[in-house]
Parts: C-alpha cells; structure tokens; sequence
C-alpha cells in the first residue's frame, strides 16, 4: 500500500489531482488497516465463501446456530469483557426474544418484525428494572440476580403451556417480510451472517466511542472512571441493557429460524455456556466473542465421534485453553503476532 | 475569586475524626497545598472534597454551588479533576486512551449515535484523540502515545494520571503526591508542569510530602495534623510557625531547603 502512494505520488509529482489521489489512496489504504474495518471485511469474505463448504441442511443449522450464539456472546462480551460485569441470566433473554416472536407471531398474528422489536423492547426494559437497583451494588450482586432471572424465565416458560406449549415447546410461524416468506435453511444462512455483520460493526462502533471508553474505563478503575465525569452506575444499567437487547434480537431470529422454540433455550446451561464461549473466545475482544462461539458450537458437532466422551474431550479443551491462554484464544494469539510482526 | 470553600468540614470513621471541622478557601488560579504527618487526613479530605465520602458535618462550595451531596461524576462535571496518591490507570487500555477517557465529559455520549457510529462521534474521537496526544506531550510523555499503559514505568503512569485530569479542563485539580517516588530529575520537571498549569489559570489543589517542592509552587499552604488546621498562610509564614515546626517540619525543614 506504502509503495502504491509512492508510485502514484511519482506519476503525478507535480499535479494537484495527484497528490488528492495519494492522499485518498493513503487514506483508503488507512481505514482498511483499523482492526475494525478490517475485521469486518475478513468477516464477510468468509461468510461468503462459507457455503461452498456447507454439504447439507444440518452443516447450514450449524452455521445459523453459529451465528446466533455469536451475536449473543458479542452482546455479551460488551457486558463482561469490556464493562466487567457478569450475567448469568442471558439465556433468558434470548429466550424471551424466542417466545416473544413466537407468541406475538402465531396467537396475535403480529407481522414478525414488529414481534421482534417488541421483544427487544419488553428485554430492555425489564433488563433496565432489574439492573437499576441491583448496579448500584458492587460486587456479584448482578451474577445472583440474573441467575435468578434467568431461572424465573424458564420456569414461566415452562408452566405457561396454554402460552408457550410447556416443556413440549411450540412452533414458530415463518417469517414474514410484507408478502416474502423467509424459510429454508439458505436463506436462514443469510439472513444470520447479515445480521452478525451488522452485530460485530455495532459492537466494534460502540467500544471505540466515547461511551465505549467510559466501559472499559468503570472496568479498569471505578473511582477513577467517577473521577473523570463517568457515572459508572448509568454506564453499568446502559451496557446491561444493550447485550440484553443483543440477545433478545438473537433469539428472536433463533425462532423463526428453527421454526420451533422449547424452554432448553431458557435454561441455565445455556447461561453458562454462553459466558463460556466469551472467555474462551477471549474477554474484550469483539471477534473474540464470535470465535469463542464458533468453537464452542461447531465442536461438539465434530466430537460426536466420541460419543459419551465427548463432553471429557470438549472440557479438557476448555481447561487446556484457560491454562494456556487465560486471556482467552484471540487476544493471546493476537499479541503473539503483533509480538513476531515488531 | 474563591474557587473552592469547606466549611466545618468533619469526617469520623467510627471514633476517628480523619478531618475534623476544618475550614478553609481556596482562591483561583493558585497552587494550594496542603500538608502535614502521615495521617493527618489529607487524602481523606481529598477523598471529600471529590464526593468518594460523604462528610460527617459541613459543607463543601464550589464556585458558590453547594456541592456536598453530589457525586463523584457531578463533582467532575463542575470542574473537579484529580489524580491518586495509589494509581489508578485504566490498564485495560492504552496510554492515549486514558486521557481520552479524560474527554468524556467534552464528549458526544449518546448511545445511538455510537451504535452506528454517527460523523459526529468520528468528530470526537479524533478531537479527543489529538487533545490527548498534546496532553501527553505537555506532561513530558510523548515517548509513550503509542504505548500499553501496562507497560510504562511508574513515574510516567503518575503524570499520565496529570495529563487524564487535564484532560477535562477541570476548574480545580487536586494532585495527591505528585512526586511521590519520583527522581529529583522528574520532581523538577512535575515543579515546573504545577507551576505551567497554575499560570494556564487551573487552580490546584495539592498534597505533598517532598517539602522542597511545596515551598517551591505553592502560593499558601495549610498545614493539618490529627484532621485539623493547624496553620495557614504562604510559605514563609508557614515555614517560620511554631507550632508547625514542632508537630512536623523540624529539621527535616531546614534540610529539604538547603
């Protein structure tokens, strides 16, 4: 690129169109180096070339599963990995944007991208009623009342079979654009890398502003966060509150997706596994996040092959990983290239 | 011009009394220092007049606000800046952005806009960018814009914390020992940054131990022992009080002015 600007400063030397050339081709040349921009278009080039490595239905599932954890784990990550606060409650979330779609579509006939943002809205607002009191406490106060949360959404979901289908779960009508009917697992496939481009672009947005820098500051240093002007408990409800949304939105695509929501969704595990899956991938870092869900979706996939061990072998992993590279697999990896590049 | 006024101020931590009904006033554009013995409640009163306590009795005015139940963020947003005695960096991020977050109050914080990344956040990010390059440049830091914080010895994190309080264009900016282990080399280049940012017309507000340092800048000192004022006045006058002497210069005096 250096030597692009050189060859194209020396053509044009002495003209002015010349040297607004260099200085757009450097500037070009700039914006694609940023992590951001940079990312993202590595991001997309994969998701592209992807399908030709998709054989059948059930690799395209994967794939749309892959996706949606992903954009969970993202939201997520904005939440713990940047904000260091923690929510074992996420599964709920999801779940609610599952059910919210699925209820408001099939019993009220709600077009689904109204369903959807209705759900988002219902999850930021109790998101918003849950973390209010419970932010302005230090400590693992947040990691007990989402826990709980997460719980009590999944025991409604449950128990409310005339609503919800119970423990059977219930199915989803497709989703409806005005008069285009959004189905198969293809179009499922594109619709889900759409909307992860769109997930890792806001995220990648949001920590390199201001208030993306007033998250990682309450982080770093709480009093001296209050100190530069930042209120920490404003910043904690808001963060909280967008990687629920994040997870609403996830789970609402989930739905009409898979055609089919049952309350495993909810479930505790599923809470587990997505904190899992961002400190695997690697704490404060957006693409760490999709990489730790990537992994962590698509292995134990690959490790039927071991049957009842499978479980074993996906947690000796885990443990080989945070032993190895407690920072997470990319943020290790990345400043073990940054060290060989310099 | 009075920039700061206490008022009676007490804080008691169980029987303790940290500060006790102390009273004083703090005019504009001055270096203030306050001094006294390990213990005497400098930081608390720091840790007082920035809103991380809450005091016990009295009143805290800034620029004629009452400001004692504020928090630490309201406190910032009227012009109250300050660094710590024990660091605190943001290690999560780099030297730069750590006095960008210094910017936040200069800044566009609306969450939309940051979502998609609106021109006028490219706007801030940039502005607070190259302010914050210039801060660290002014606190003799420029060899260290590109780096880790993690990575940058102590004395330079300290005046990194100077360049994030500068940072927000604060009215008052209180240093909690700024010189605190620091070479003579540094505490004179800190000497001469007090003294730049008093002239640039920030008043400060500092706790020091380094006594050459504080008769060096300071326009008046006020001198604490057991939480309360035990004198006041400008260097001379304190230096010759003989109370001061006893509780706490002593020899050390004479030797930290040779």
């Amino acid at each position: 690129m250096q030597r692009q600007g050189d060859s194209l400063r020396r053509g044009f030397a002495t003209k002015d169109i010349g040297a607004a050339r260099a200085t757009h081709v450097a500037r070009g040349a700039a914006w694609l180096r940023t992590a951001r921009h940079g990312g993202i278009l590595a991001l997309i080039a994969v998701l592209l070339i992807l399908p030709v490595f998709l054989p059948n239905n059930f690799y395209y599932d994967v794939a749309i599963k892959t996706a949606l954890n992903a954009i969970v784990c993202i939201g997520l990550n904005l939440l713990i990995g940047y904000a260091g606060q923690i929510s074992l409650g996420h599964a709920g979330f999801f779940a609610l944007g599952a059910y919210a779609s699925a209820i408001l579509t099939s019993h009220y006939k709600w077009p689904g991208l109204l369903a959807m943002l209705a759900g988002a809205l219902g999850v930021a607002l109790l998101a918003f009623l849950v973390a209010r009191p419970i932010l302005r406490l230090r400590g693992h106060y947040l990691a007990m009342a989402t826990l709980g949360l997460g719980i009590i959404v999944s025991i409604v979901i449950n128990r409310e079979i005339p609503w919800t289908g119970g423990p059977d779960g219930m199915s989803v009508p497709a989703l409806r654009i005005w008069d285009w009917r959004l189905t198969g697992p293809v179009t499922w496939y594109w619709i889900s890398a759409g909307a992860l481009v769109l997930a890792v672009w806001v995220s990648l947005n949001l920590v390199e502003s201001p208030v993306g820098r007033a998250l990682r500051a309450l982080h770093g240093s709480e009093i001296a966060a209050e100190t530069a002007g930042i209120e920490t408990s404003r910043y904690k409800v808001l963060v909280f509150v967008v990687s629920a949304v994040f997870a609403s939105i996830a789970g609402s695509l989930f739905a009409h997706a898979e055609r089919f929501v049952t309350p495993v969704e909810a479930g505790f595990l599923r809470s587990i596994e997505f904190v899992t899956m961002v400190v695997l991938g690697g704490m404060a870092s957006t693409f760490g996040a999709l990489v730790g869900a990537s992994i962590l979706t698509v292995l134990p996939q690959v490790l039927t092959a071991f049957d009842e061990y499978k479980h074993v072998v996906l947690g000796a992993i885990m443990i080989g990983v945070m032993i190895f590279m407690p920072r997470g697999l990319v943020p290790t990896l990345m400043s073990l290239w940054r060290r060989r590049a310099s | 011009m009075t920039v700061l006024q206490v008022h009676g101020l007490t804080k008691a931590f169980g029987g303790v009394h940290a500060v006790a009904d102390l009273s004083f006033s703090v005019s504009a554009g001055h270096v203030h220092s306050i001094i006294g013995p390990n213990g005497a409640g400098k930081t608390t009163l720091f840790n007082l007049i920035t809103g991380v306590y809450t005091p016990t009795a009295g009143r805290i005015v800034l620029a004629g606000e009452d400001v004692t139940v504020l928090t630490t963020a309201a406190r910032a947003e009227r012009g109250v800046a300050r660094t710590f005695q024990n660091l605190q960096i943001f290690f999560n991020m780099s030297a730069l952005e750590n006095v960008m977050v210094g910017r936040h109050l200069h800044s566009p914080r609306r969450l939309l806009a940051s979502l998609v990344h609106l021109p006028v956040i490219k706007r801030a990010n940039r502005d607070a960018r190259d302010r914050a390059a210039a801060l660290m440049e002014r606190v003799g830091l420029a060899a260290y814009i590109d780096a880790e914080s993690g990575s940058m010895p102590y004395g330079a994190l300290k005046r990194l914390e100077i360049a994030r309080a500068l940072a927000a264009e604060p009215k008052i900016l209180l240093l909690d020992e700024p010189a605190a282990g620091l070479n003579p080399r540094e505490t004179l280049e800190i000497d001469q940054l007090i003294q730049s940012i008093a002239a640039d017309g920030t008043t400060v507000l500092l706790v020091e131990h380094n006594m050459k340092l504080v008769m060096g800048v300071s326009d008046h000192i006020l001198v604490l022992d057991y939480g309360r004022r035990l004198a006041e006045g400008t260097a001379a006058a304190v230096r010759e009080n003989p109370d001061v002497i006893r509780a706490y210069l002593g020899a050390g005096m004479e030797g930290g002015h040779a």
